[in-house]
């Protein structure tokens, strides 16, 4: 017998005693989870002013842009204040867009990199899935965001987003995830709620342990 | 006493006296409470939830075989190479035979309990591989070549200047002893190894069935760079860890956050379902699972306790127990500490030499009261020890025996009883004088803690005072009776 059929007969025969429901049976609906999960404003102005809210106590920065070019004048900001050299990114129409903007040498992920190059970048930019407005969390995709490591290698991590990909809550966009990808799951789903973090030193908060130090989420 | 008892004894000792431990602890737990306070409060309904998750599990624990069944087929769908070990021996050969194949020299890991509990890193190391802990805390007990203090922060013990210490013997790296500036010489230590690992290992949170996922939870970004960068990932996953659906994510994400370290998220949460796919960027060529049994099977198989398997390694029952605060994580000697790790310890590496940990507990409950999935903690220890006294494994000792043929008489005859009580006043008098010496009788006691007075006066003896006054002021007519 394989170990597989060892396991599994073990654990047949461990069940084979009913064990009693004490706090009863059956899966829960989404109906349920959403009776108890922190509550989310109806409206989608509300649902914004929330996901800024969280967004800020992340200490993640998010800023709403009207057009092309506020996007432009932010971008360029960042990239002075920051003095950006090389710039990762992916094939996408919203980071293209800022791509141009931007100007400067560029890795592009989609057909493979070499792992130091994109070590170098000083910050990575990305579309996204889905902005959660109930915690502030941006998901990603290996699909929609380059991969896995442009997201979380250099020590910046740029967002760029629609305004039409904010959903209210986590129920909401585990719904969109078997929804856009029931066929063929991304080898990778990432739900990123502010920038890296630890408080394994004492418990005192430090950002950008091994992810980025920071996270800008532009929505347009 | 068994080895592991005797250890206890040492360390709880050692640890419940020193102070420095106990200022360390309640600092860190007290900054821990506030915002897990917070937390459960931002949810609508933090006993619904509760409620729900216990519900969840129930059904993920009581369906493994098909849920396994599920979650295996599906991985496999996508390429991933699923492995299945009954025992630790087996999950190591597994892992270092990958190693082996692939001809790897580093290994880049992000924190796996699993690994722990089969002692993967010795093992690895024996057979010459460079191993590096990425997760920051896990990194500076690997550092320090201690075993981690508790579940989700394994450094929780140490000052930032014994972090300094031993980055600076073993790194010769420490410009200062802020967290800050510590933190960022992990960061470029570690980068470095992410670049260069050619396997990396992770563990699991949970891993779900219907979609083939495992899912997992972390702050920092090294489980997220451990998957990305490496051409070998392997994820060893205890089987126990498996959620039925995609959706029940969207409940145990934040209850895991809230309990754990008081987020309403961990940073990042990441689901990896493969290796990397057809038009991706990046990721492993090759994604190997170990599915690990390793005595989990024993566990569940006791019906009253199969609910233990439901453990989401929230850490909130070791934050909350008295017991824990006090003699500190190491003195467990076990990879699961705390109260969890006293109800399930006992199962899966023998009841008789580790049914100790059913004592370590004081009952009060705090931990079942806590705890997110509703295991029922504190009677499963009472269970354990019930378990362990059963009469197959033999009669009490001599002593116990003989202490307890001396006290029944006393405790069925009211005259002796009060004779001793009487007697026990004066005792305790005279006790003064040799009290914590090496003649003092209750010396175990003793020795830290007070030893409460017997009361001036006892029940009966307030009873009989109490009937004489009423039996007067009824008689004198100063009591209505109603």
């Amino acid at each position: 017998m394989s170990e597989r059929e060892n396991i599994l007969t073990r654990i047949k025969e461990a069940l084979s005693q009913e064990a009693h429901a004490h706090h009863g049976r059956g899966l829960p609906t989404v109906a349920e989870q959403r009776q108890v999960l922190p509550r989310v404003g109806a409206t989608v102005d509300e649902q914004f002013a929330l996901f800024a809210k969280n967004a800020n106590d992340l200490r993640a920065t998010f800023k709403l842009v009207g057009r092309e070019a506020e996007l432009a004048t932010e971008l360029k900001a960042l990239s002075a204040a920051e003095q950006w050299q090389r710039v990762a990114t992916h094939v996408g129409a919203l980071t293209e867009v800022a791509v141009k903007l931007l100007g400067l040498p560029t890795l592009t992920t989609n057909e493979g990199y070499d792992k130091h190059e994109l070590e170098r970048c000083d910050v990575g930019i990305s579309e996204c899935d889905a902005l959660i407005a109930q915690t502030g969390t941006v998901l990603v995709t290996s699909r929609s965001a380059g991969g896995r490591a442009l997201s979380c290698l250099p020590p910046h991590h740029v967002v760029i987003a629609r305004r039409e990909q904010l959903v209210p809550d986590l129920p909401a966009a585990m719904a969109l995830v078997k929804q856009k990808y029931a066929d063929n799951f991304p080898s990778m789903i990432s739900f990123i709620t502010g920038p890296s973090r630890t408080g394994d030193i004492e418990r005192i908060l430090v950002l950008g342990a091994h992810g980025p130090k920071k996270l800008t989420i532009f929505c347009l | 006493m068994s080895a592991p008892l005797v250890h206890f004894k040492e360390d709880a000792q050692r640890v419940a006296a020193d102070l420095r431990h106990r200022g360390i602890i309640q600092t860190a737990m007290g900054k821990y409470e506030v915002v897990r306070d917070q937390r459960k409060l931002w949810f609508q309904d933090w006993q619904g939830a509760r409620n729900l998750a216990a519900r969840t599990k129930f059904e993920a624990v009581n369906h493994l075989d098909t849920h396994l069944g599920e979650l295996a087929k599906n991985l496999e769908a996508r390429g991933t190479k699923v492995h299945w070990a009954s025992n630790a021996e087996q999950a190591r050969n597994i892992i270092l035979g990958i190693l082996r194949e692939k001809q790897a020299k580093v290994v880049v890991k992000s924190k796996a309990m699993t690994s722990e509990e089969i002692h993967l890193n010795d093992a690895m190391e024996k057979a010459g591989y460079e191993v590096v802990e990425s997760d920051l805390g896990e990194y500076i007990v690997q550092l320090r070549e201690e075993p981690p203090y508790h579940l989700v922060f394994p450094a929780m013990h140490l000052t930032r200047g014994e972090i300094k210490d031993i980055f600076q013997k073993k790194l010769n790296d420490a410009p200062s002893d802020d967290p800050e500036e510590l933190t960022m010489v992990a960061r470029r230590q570690l980068r470095k190894k992410y670049i260069q690992a050619d396997v990396g290992i992770t563990g699991a949170n949970f891993a779900i069935a219907e979609t083939g996922m495992i899912s997992i939870t972390e702050n920092e970004g090294n489980a997220r760079l451990t998957a990305a960068l490496p051409k070998t990932m392997i994820t060893l996953v205890g089987i126990e860890k498996v959620l039925p659906r995609y959706e029940d994510l969207a409940l145990f994400l934040p209850m895991l956050a809230v309990m754990g370290t008081g987020q309403p998220l961990t940073c990042y949460n990441t689901m990896y379902g493969g290796p990397r796919q057809p038009g991706e960027a990046d990721g492993p060529e090759e994604y190997h699972v170990v599915l690990l049994d390793n005595q989990r099977t024993l566990l569940l198989a006791d019906a009253e306790q199969r609910d233990a398997l439901g453990c989401i390694r929230c850490g909130a029952c070791l934050n909350v127990c008295p017991i824990f605060r006090n003699v500190g994580g190491h003195t467990y000697g076990t990879v699961y500490g705390g109260p969890i790790g006293s109800v399930i310890t006992p199962h899966l590496r023998g009841l008789q030499e580790w049914k100790h940990l059913s004592y370590a507990s004081s009952l009060c409950g705090a931990c079942t009261e806590t705890c997110p999935v509703k295991i029922d903690l504190h009677h499963h220890l009472l269970q354990n020890r019930r378990n362990a006294s059963a009469p197959t494994s033999g009669k009490p000792s001599f002593f116990q025996r003989l202490a307890f043929r001396m006290f029944a008489p006393v405790a069925n005859n009211a005259a002796l009883w009060d004779l001793t009580t009487r007697l026990g006043r004066v005792g305790q008098v005279m006790h003064r004088w040799i009290r914590g010496s090496a003649i003092d009788p209750a010396q175990a006691w003793t020795k830290t803690r007070e030893l409460p007075p017997i009361a001036k006066q006892s029940f009966r003896e307030w009873w009989e005072e109490r009937k004489n006054i009423s039996d007067q002021a009824s008689s004198n007519g100063e009591i209505s009776k109603n």
